[in-house]
């Protein structure tokens, strides 16, 4: 089509429903509209059924007293404690177990990862059946596998096998000596904390350094010696100890010690064998994105292979690697839940198993359960576009 | 095939001495095998310093594979390679030394995405020379003025044209100081328009003298600055000689065909 009018014309507008604008306004209201006609239905509908069958609302239940054991826990619980106490019981072993986890899988992830990558055909081949066999194992099949193969079929706890370091293992779980440090043992934190503000200056005035003369500085090394020596030095001047306490075995349990409950180590193992497969995926795709030609730009330019690695690949690998992975963190906190099968009293196993069938509460109990894991998820995924927004590649 | 402005072509030619005596790479009877597969067959060359090198030939003759054994990209199985008299073993401080003086422009830029113009031109100064920051980023932003395009420094690579990405990443090779310059296809994944800015700069390198080794299809850009043209063919060099001699009186058949094909 030729145009003779050569002035600047506007494009003439879109009829009414055609218009991109009115279309989006339109669609936005109606999803809105159903939405809230959707809500007011459960809600009204919920109430009327509670009060038809002569149940009470409300959170007052939470300064209740409980009046139930839970097995495991790391803050104080005794029959006597109330509701809110049960909760917090819930997220700090929930917290526990994930903690812990995510820490074990993420080494383990990354070394499959590495492995699977590896130019030797035994390793590689070991590490791609982990992943291919764990990845396709439901989580709740191994933990059944991990709790009652496993652990559950482990002698009495007079036959208790012993391991390295006056540990045991039986029925009732792991049981290893409990460190108990001193008084003095304070200033041994303090030196720690010291040598980390002291690993902080350095690597800043190397990096200065560097930057002024280019003079190198063994930067990692000497943060190791620091990291050792500072507390190493405190211990012994403030003549700290720490007394390990060792379990013993009386008639019918051992006494002393520190107690890892057969449902708590199930679950760890679990959960961490089977999220780092996905953590194994995740690393060996993020280090695949990284083009052989970077590698060999850096080469050429005669960066040594530590460089290279430091400066070019982890960098790139990273920003590949990290949204997937703290997403698989995310699924590994919410997996935790299925502890509850096999009686890990974590949030959903106290708060909305227990506590629920007590108080009959339930949509209190589940409503506050799903706040805790949205608070989870939101927190993370907030952190996540920080993250993205900050080392997000400028393209065209 | 891009012209080149006549006014580099007539600046070109008297500045660029070729040493007599000083030998910049020696290959001698080298082989190469990719498993069973015989890329590269007897290569026998001698470059001097000074001299700059265009090698030709079809689409998997190992053009390539022979310039990147020559910083050891790639290694090779038998006979010697010798650059700037280090020869090249399995020994990774002789592999290092090098490849700090021999630069490297692939077809592909490699430019690294994560840090800017400037960055891509300091880092191996600062982290392989040892040079000071402020020291590396002036020598680097001399050389962005030499490819003319200084106002780029604080930008990233996925910001540039394809043409002003291979500019950068001749000046990223340049910023360590080179004494051997190895091109493969610097110019084959661009743009007719941008084809030209680059052959610029690197007809204004040999100007200066630097040891070049560029596999290209440029026959013009060969025809200005070469002072041999290799061409090779099944991993081997078939035949070689001064660009004038080699475009009109081929000696082989498939020097011949090859020519026939490209020159049109
Ligand atoms: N890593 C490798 N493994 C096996 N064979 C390879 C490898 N790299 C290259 N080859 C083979 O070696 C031969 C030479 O490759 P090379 O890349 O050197 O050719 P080239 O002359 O540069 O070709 P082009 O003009 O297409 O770039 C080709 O047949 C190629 O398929
Ligand atoms: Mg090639």
């Amino acid at each position: 089509m030729t145009t003779l009018d050569t002035g600047p014309t506007t494009a003439p507008r879109p009829s009414f429903f055609n218009d991109p604008v009115v279309r989006g306004i339109v669609y936005q209201v109606l999803v809105a509209v159903l939405l809230v006609a959707f809500i007011v239905w459960i809600v009204g509908n919920t109430a009327t059924n509670l009060a038809a069958q002569n149940k009470s609302t409300g959170f007052d239940f939470l300064w209740k007293t409980a009046g139930f054991d839970i097995s495991f826990s790391l803050i104080p619980w005794t029959r006597a404690s109330i509701y809110w106490e049960a909760f917090l019981v819930g997220i700090t072993n929930t917290l526990l177990v994930a903690f812990v986890g995510i820490i074990a899988a993420t080494i383990l992830g990354f070394t499959i990862g590495i492995a699977r990558l590896s130019s030797n055909f035994i390793v590689s081949s070991l590490a791609t059946i982990y992943v291919e066999t764990i990845r396709n194992i439901p989580l709740l099949l191994q933990l059944f596998f991990w709790y009652f193969a496993v652990l559950k079929a482990m002698p009495a706890v007079r036959d208790s096998i012993q391991l390295p370091l006056e540990s045991f293992i039986n029925q009732r779980g792991i049981f290893v000596p409990k460190p108990i440090p001193d008084p003095q043992f304070g200033f041994v934190w303090i030196g720690i904390a010291l040598a980390i503000i002291g690993v902080i200056v350095l690597r800043t005035w190397a990096k200065r350094r560097l930057e002024a003369t280019g003079k190198r500085f063994p930067v990692f090394l000497t943060s190791l010696a620091v990291l050792i020596a500072i507390p190493t030095i405190v211990w012994f001047a403030s003549g700290a100890s720490v007394e390990f306490e060792p379990p013993v075995l009386e008639r019918f349990n051992f006494k002393g010690g520190l107690q890892l409950p057969p449902e708590f180590v199930a679950l760890l193992f679990g959960l961490t064998i089977y999220t780092a497969s996905f953590i194994a995926e995740t690393v060996r795709g993020g280090i695949q994105a990284v083009s052989r030609g970077q590698t060999e730009a850096a080469m050429s330019l005669g960066l040594k292979e530590g460089d290279r690695l430091r400066l070019v690949i982890v960098p790139q690998a990273m920003r590949v690697i990290v949204p997937p992975l703290t997403s698989q963190y995310l699924n590994l906190t919410k997996n935790s839940s299925l502890g509850a099968a096999i009686g890990y009293p974590e949030l959903v196993n106290v708060f909305s198993g227990t506590a629920l069938n007590q108080t009959g509460r339930a949509i209190e109990c589940i409503a506050l359960t799903m706040l805790v894991y949205l608070t989870f998820s939101l927190l993370t995924s907030a952190i996540m576009n920080w993250y993205n927004a900050r080392v997000s590649l400028v393209e065209r | 095939m891009t012209e080149v402005s006549a006014t580099t072509q007539d600046r070109a030619a008297p500045h660029m001495t070729v040493s007599q005596t000083n030998v910049a790479i020696e290959v001698v009877g080298m082989h190469k095998w990719y498993a069973d597969f015989h890329v590269l067959r007897d290569i026998n060359l001698k470059v001097m310093e000074g001299e700059r090198i265009v090698i030709a030939g079809p689409s998997g003759s190992g053009k390539s594979t022979l310039i990147r054994c020559i910083n050891r990209l790639e290694e090779h199985q038998e006979g010697q390679i010798i650059v700037n008299g280090t020869e090249l073993t399995a020994d990774i401080k002789r592999i290092d030394e090098v490849r700090r003086e021999v630069g490297m422009v692939f077809q592909h830029f490699n430019l690294f995405p994560h840090l800017t113009i400037l960055q891509n031109l300091t880092l191996a100064p600062i982290w392989v020379r040892g040079i000071p920051k402020a020291e590396a980023e002036a020598t680097a932003m001399h050389y962005l003025e030499r490819v003319k395009i200084p106002e780029q420094a604080n930008k990233f690579p996925g910001q540039l044209s394809g043409g002003q990405q291979q500019r950068v990443a001749i000046a990223r090779s340049l910023c360590m100081q080179p004494k051997i310059m190895l091109f493969d296809e610097p110019t084959s994944a661009l743009d007719p328009e941008m084809v030209k800015e680059v052959l610029e700069v690197m007809i204004s390198l040999a100007e200066e003298g630097m040891t070049m080794i560029c596999v290209t299809h440029e026959m013009g850009f060969a025809r200005q600055v070469a002072n041999r043209v290799i061409f090779m063919d099944q991993g081997q060099i078939i035949e070689q000689n001064e660009p004038e001699a080699f475009f009109s009186n081929p000696q082989h058949e498939r020097t011949k065909l090859f020519l026939s094909q490209i020159l049109h």
